[in-house]
């Protein structure tokens, strides 16, 4: 809490107090906003201009570290106690934010400017009714007495498309899935009709078919109202589907800015190109490609390079980048697009010399290889950790079923991606390989050996076969360890060498995952998030073992971080020829890794085949759902705009027939409620589970939509 | 939330079991033979085993155990050795009295530890915190021993305001013992006052930091509002908690307040009984202490559960 000294309670609202010309959206001027930390105060933000028109939604893209959510909050002027703006101007419609006293600026919070938060678990009060925290708004800044503002809570949910908004107006957070609380906050923040609405990661917690659904509204909603919309994010995809004009924002200054085509395809800086290039697209894979990677790492705000502040980066930078901070200037297209790149137009002549997204070596037929991995029939049931009494009194004992017979296979030296939502299940499969839960039934064969059911049971040379890389490697790497000694761990363990044979394996490691030796001796909390991942990555490779499994890897880094990961994944495949277990949410990431695909949902697979044909309609109604919600980097990217509304449904209570049938896109009627479907073949390496014959699959695909 | 509270519900019965086991195995074990203690050193080897087949003292533990529970639980808790008076009415009218200095301690100490706890979390480490925090750290270390006569001899003798001994008569109504009751109550209330303020700071400043209080802020909403809706809603359910849990304490284990004060409360009744050997007494008090404990967690359950959306809505 800040701002003790100058109360507003009680103060009546004062809606058009300062706002009384004309509506010109947000004008940001130079803004260059400061940090007083022990090192001294460091400008975190420098000299960032930026426009948003009334009806505008405006992008702001930017890796961690890049100062995109200091500048919002510098907008807002919510920065912490130890930020302050040190220089420019922040003007809406026509108002000079500031030059507003700090009780003013709290007026204006709410009422003029709103927000959308990034988790919407976590920005909804978990104690208070969601409609009630709508109603707060509608009484404090529209003045409302309780019944009209409850009735106002009621209509914008109706207006953020919320089923039965009367009943969720009674619901508390933890009723509530994610999709349907961003809901909530966007209906919080236009409810009182905002001049700039800004939205900080909306969506980036969310599953990629709820973020498509509410892209979709926001979108549509948005274009009812005439708010300045400052929209970041690190999603390139997100940007190009939803925004008007682009800001890329790197360490803290613009590098180029401009609208959305412009600078998406005929890009004018070497940064913008590098993080383009570096998303993994669906149409080529690590066959056929190298991503592009960003070398080096984004400097810190006190250790800022002379000339240009990407140049030691950059592949096309000159001495004289080196030399001078370049200024953002125009193209003279006259459309406002704006670069710091001084060398834009031998950027536009020869984007090559820029960034380098290497072409690789032929396709090979994914069936060759033996059979590394054979999962049959895997199911894994959790008791239910809350019962209900009526549950117990009828003598039940409901079930999570988590994995729900699935049978996986994975060939030397190739990648199975598993694909699904969050909660359909891959996790748990792979802890189930991993022997790190006991399945309740099924076979898991290793190199046609069985496996033991948990790694307490498995001996030291099936251990040693099998290794995981987790999600999160700060939770992953023991922080009062070296990295070095963490890596030494299974070699300690399970291969039983001297202490000579370890430290040169060691070092061997670090050099294969490309980071420096004196790194050995460092412990964790000094590398970054990607160098971790790294020593993850160095620690599974450790014991040589035949099979990886990869459980999101790379989803909490930066894209030009995913992509080094990814091709150093890769790269190791193809050297070492270990076979990949590779799960993701995200698939872009898992289209490029993957030689095949499983598309599992609910705890069922329900589309199995090569990554290519996969990807290649005809598609599961579901697959067709996922790669259709996937954000594409490309604003002339053509997707049929498949959406599945709703909740993914409990793994308790199981839907009857085919289980997606509720959300089916697709669904052609009582069959599907009442009957399994039946597996399909399509081609030699692709197998659908699906009421609708593949041939009309192929006819409706071809069709778009519905 | 039904199967919640049952649950809860059952847990505490199992602890009172576990209890009453432990409790009747530790009288069992105290040295010497009840029977000698009831009748003295010079009573006559007949007039002992009279006694003891009276008392059945002679049948297997589990038999006696049994049936000193099934006994408990249907209200006969026993003649006292010492007194041969009935132990329920004493028993009760000292619960009695210790929910009164309970209701008291908590009177003083439960807003005024909310409030420092509060006032202390928004002015996080500035010189008002760190005053707030420095006191409740020394009277959460004070000893009663210690505050209680520090109290007495400024309040008692040199002011000579209020009664140093608080050895209040059997039914003494609330308002005549109004008096009495003040200064064992602030010497209760000045260590636990530490402990909810320590507690009511980490809570609000841990809801202090949340998305959806900066969420609430950048709603624009008067301060007032953000703090006592958003903020202290739910910063304060640890405290609840901590505050339900605590009047076990104070009906039942405010042994050394009370004897600093001479008050007759339930702790002291059980101490007197130890001292006494009076075995009927030890075992009816402790049951007794036992049951307000759980009662008073389960208090603290309940309240929980009510206050807190998530549980309420299972």
């Amino acid at each position: 809490m800040r701002d003790r000294s100058r109360g507003t309670a009680g103060n009546p609202p004062h809606r058009k107090l300062h706002f009384d010309g004309e509506a010109s959206g947000l004008e940001v001027r130079d803004l260059t906003v400061t940090y007083g930390t022990e090192a001294g105060p460091l400008d975190t933000v420098r000299n960032v201009s930026l426009d948003i028109a009334p009806g505008e939604i405006y992008g702001l893209v930017g890796e961690s570290g890049s100062g995109k959510t200091t500048l919002a909050r510098a907008v807002v002027r919510y920065l912490p106690s130890n930020g302050r703006i040190k220089g420019g101007s922040l003007r809406l419609d026509g108002v000079d934010l500031l030059e507003l006293t700090k009780a003013e600026v709290r007026r204006v919070w709410g009422s003029d400017i709103t927000m959308v938060h990034q988790d919407p678990n976590t920005s909804v009060n978990p104690s208070m009714p969601v409609g009630e925290q709508i109603a707060e708004m509608a009484r404090v800044h529209l003045d409302m007495p309780r019944a009209r503002a409850r009735r106002k809570a009621i209509e914008m949910l109706t207006k953020v498309r919320m089923s039965d908004p009367a009943t969720v107006a009674r619901r508390y957070a933890h009723q509530l899935s994610g999709g349907q609380l961003q809901r909530v906050l966007i209906a919080i923040a236009l409810t009182t009709n905002p001049r700039l609405l800004i939205m900080d990661e909306p969506t980036t917690a969310l599953d990629v078919t709820t973020e498509a659904v509410i892209l979709d509204l926001v979108r549509d909603l948005l274009s009812e109202y005439q708010t300045a919309v400052l929209y970041i994010t690190h999603n390139l995809g997100v940007v190009a589907r939803l925004c008007h004009r682009v800001g890329v924002i790197y360490a803290g200054e613009m590098m180029e800015q401009g609208p959305l085509r412009g600078v998406f395809k005929e890009m004018l800086h070497p940064y913008t190109l590098g993080l383009l290039g570096s998303v993994p697209r669906v149409d080529v894979d690590k066959r056929d490609i190298v991503l592009n990677t960003i070398p080096g790492y984004i400097p810190q705000p006190d250790s800022l390079p002379a000339g240009c502040i990407f140049a030691p980066r950059c592949r096309g930078a000159e001495d004289a980048c080196r030399a001078v901070r370049p200024l953002l200037v125009s193209d003279d297209g006259g459309t406002g697009h704006l670069t710091a790149c001084r060398r834009w137009q031998a950027l536009r002549r020869a984007p090559e010399e820029f960034a380098t997204t290497q072409k690789k070596k032929d396709f090979v037929e994914p069936t060759t290889g033996d059979v590394v991995l054979e999962a049959s029939r895997v199911k894994k049931y959790f008791p239910v950790s809350r019962v209900k009494l009526s549950d117990v009194l009828r003598g039940r004992r409901p079930m999570v079923r988590a994995v729900d017979d699935i049978s996986v296979r994975v060939r030397k030296s190739f990648t199975m991606g598993i694909v699904g939502e969050s909660g359909c299940g891959k996790t748990t499969l792979a802890r189930c390989v991993a022997g790190l839960e006991k399945a309740t039934s099924g076979e898991i064969l290793l190199e046609q050996i069985k496996l033991p059911s948990t790694v307490a049971k498995r001996p030291a040379d099936l251990l040693k076969k099998i290794q995981m890389v987790f999600q999160n490697p700060d939770a992953s790497l023991n922080p009062h360890h070296t990295v070095g000694a963490s890596v030494a761990r299974p070699l300690v363990l399970l291969r039983h060498l001297s202490k000579g044979q370890i430290e040169e394996r060691v070092r061997e490691l670090f050099q294969a995952v490309n980071l420096p030796r004196d790194y050995i001796a460092r412990l964790p909390h000094e590398l970054s998030g990607g160098e971790k991942q790294r020593v993850a990555i160095a620690r599974a490779f450790a014991t040589d073992p035949v099979l990886m499994i990869c459980d999101e890897p790379i989803s909490s880094l930066d894209v030009s971080v995913q992509a080094s990961l990814m091709n150093l994944l890769a790269e190791l495949q193809d050297t070492k020829g270990t076979s990949y277990l590779f799960i993701s949410h995200d698939l872009a990431a898992v289209r490029h890794l993957s030689d095949w695909i499983a598309v599992i949902y609910l705890g069922r697979l329900w589309e199995i085949g090569s990554a290519l044909e996969v990807f290649t309609p005809p598609q599961h109604p579901y697959t067709e759902a996922l790669l259709s919600a996937l954000p594409i980097p490309d604003p002339d990217a053509k997707q049929n705009r498949i959406r599945l509304h709703g909740n993914v449904p409990s793994a308790v209570n199981i839907p009857s027939g085919c289980r997606f049938h509720p959300r089916c896109p697709r669904k052609i009627g009582e069959i599907c409620e009442k009957e399994e479907p039946p597996w399909q073949e399509h081609r030699r390496w692709h197998r659908i589970c699906c009421h609708i014959p593949v041939e009309e699959l192929i006819e409706k695909q071809k069709g778009g939509g519905r | 939330m039904t199967i919640y509270l049952l649950r809860r519900v059952g847990f505490i019965l199992l602890t009172l079991f576990l209890a009453s086991i432990i409790i009747f195995a530790a009288t069992q074990a105290l040295p010497g033979d009840v029977a000698q203690v009831m009748l003295g050193q010079f009573a006559t080897e007949q007039a002992l085993a009279n006694l003891r087949e009276e008392l059945g003292l002679n049948r297997p533990a589990y038999q006696q155990y049994f049936g000193w529970l099934g006994r408990f639980i249907t209200g006969d808790w026993g003649n006292s050795m010492v007194s041969r008076q009935p132990v329920r009415p004493l028993i009760a009218a000292r619960i009695r009295n210790s929910a009164m200095l309970a209701l008291m301690a908590l009177t003083f100490y439960v807003p005024l530890g909310i409030l420092f706890g509060v006032i202390a979390a928004l002015n996080r480490e500035k010189p008002l915190d760190q005053i707030i925090s420095g006191f409740s750290m020394a009277f959460v270390g004070l000893p009663e021993f210690v505050t209680g006569l520090l109290l007495i001899s400024a309040f008692a003798f040199a002011l000579a305001v209020l009664p140093a001994n608080s050895s209040i008569a059997p039914n003494t109504s609330f308002r005549e013992a109004f008096p009495s009751l003040i200064l064992p109550a602030i010497t209760v209330s000045l260590t636990s006052l530490g402990y909810v303020t320590r507690m009511t700071r980490a809570g609000t400043i841990d809801i202090l930091n949340t998305d959806y209080v900066r969420a609430a802020e950048l709603k624009g909403l008067p301060r007032a509002q953000v703090l006592m809706r958003h903020v202290l809603r739910n910063s304060l359910l640890p405290t609840v908690t901590v505050v339900a849990m605590g009047i076990g304490y104070l009906i039942g284990g405010l042994i050394i307040t009370e004897a600093v004060f001479g008050y007759p409360g339930l702790g002291r009744l059980l101490v007197y009984g130890i001292q006494r050997r009076d075995v009927i007494l030890i075992q009816a008090c402790s049951m007794v202490v036992v049951t307000v404990y759980s009662l008073s967690n389960l208090f603290a359950d309940i309240l929980y559960s009510i206050l807190n959306p998530r549980i309420r809505y299972r």
